[in-house]
């Protein structure tokens, strides 16, 4: 039953089914993120209440969505190097973090110039964003904790504790604004069972969440082929990985 | 844009930006990796 989940610990076989799986990731994120951004900027009719500038909400949402996605991946992935020392949980958590902090990073930009026509303001300390700020923080520490040791295993294993203890923060973001008075909206997507938006809205919004995960996956997979091969770059299965 | 286009059209475009720079870092992340693995396959022939 497990001999699939053991087969992700081998890297040659990472290796072979991320270069199968990117090209199909990258199709699938075109499709939906055209059909979004087509459908988000040109089809859906204007928020009665924010005019126009709603649209931000087809890159702000996923974006955010996707920044604490791929940091609760990340956090797996290295909770699953550390408990059962696959190798493969520590190469998939330092490809990750990278696009993590990019999705992040975008959240917080998009969020900002929503913010100042809706807000007044470009940045508040309001929980929701500075939680996401916080997030952004933890990425970066990852990233710098993994090579600041000289051994590499030691490095994995600082950095997955870090991200395992931050993942605590998903769902403060998540919550924040049920929790706490904030200036951030409630649940606009997320209420599946009455979503508060027409369907000629909230279809390119979906379209637009399916299509960043998609282009995850695919950086990913991209990402995920050099990280195996840094790390194993003295094993005999390199030589023919590498010459085809 | 009803007076927003300032505000929206950055966004789509760091989105874009943003979008693009993964793609091209992680291509070249691959790329490099690749170069060091034959560099070192060769030191290792001789």
């Amino acid at each position: 039953m497990w001999t699939w989940f053991y087969r992700l610990a081998s890297p040659p076989y990472v290796y072979r089914v991320a270069a199968t799986l990117a090209p199909w990731f990258l199709t699938a994120a075109a499709l939906a993120i055209g059909y979004g951004v087509i459908g988000g900027l040109v089809f859906a009719p204007p928020d009665y209440q924010q005019g126009d500038a709603f649209r931000i909400i087809y890159v702000h949402a996923p974006s955010g969505w996707m920044s604490m996605f791929a940091y609760t991946t990340m956090s797996i992935a290295g909770a699953i190097g550390l408990i059962w020392r696959i190798k493969m949980g520590h190469a998939v958590a330092a490809a990750t973090a990278p696009i993590g902090a990019s999705f992040t990073l975008l959240a917080l930009v998009t969020g900002s110039l929503w913010g100042r026509p809706m807000w007044g303001t470009y940045w508040a300390w309001d929980p929701r964003l500075t939680s996401e700020l916080i997030l952004l923080f933890l990425y970066v520490g990852v990233m710098s904790l993994r090579p600041a040791f000289e051994d590499p295993g030691r490095g994995d294993r600082a950095a997955a504790l870090l991200s395992i203890v931050g993942v605590v923060n998903v769902p403060i973001i998540h919550y924040s604004v049920v929790w706490w008075n904030s200036l951030h909206q409630g649940a606009t997507v997320a209420k599946l069972g009455k979503p508060s938006m027409p369907g000629s809205m909230l279809w390119p919004l979906l379209s637009m969440f399916l299509g960043f995960t998609c282009f995850y996956g695919a950086v990913l997979c991209l990402r995920l082929r050099g990280e195996v091969l840094n790390r194993e770059r003295q094993a005999n299965w390199v030589r023919e990985a590498v010459k085809s | 844009m009803g007076g927003y286009a300032r505000y929206v059209w950055p966004c789509f475009g760091f989105a874009c930006t943003v979008l693009a720079w993964n793609l091209w870092s992680a291509r070249r992340y691959h790329a490099k990796a690749r170069q060091r693995a034959l560099r070192a396959l060769a030191m290792s022939d001789g």
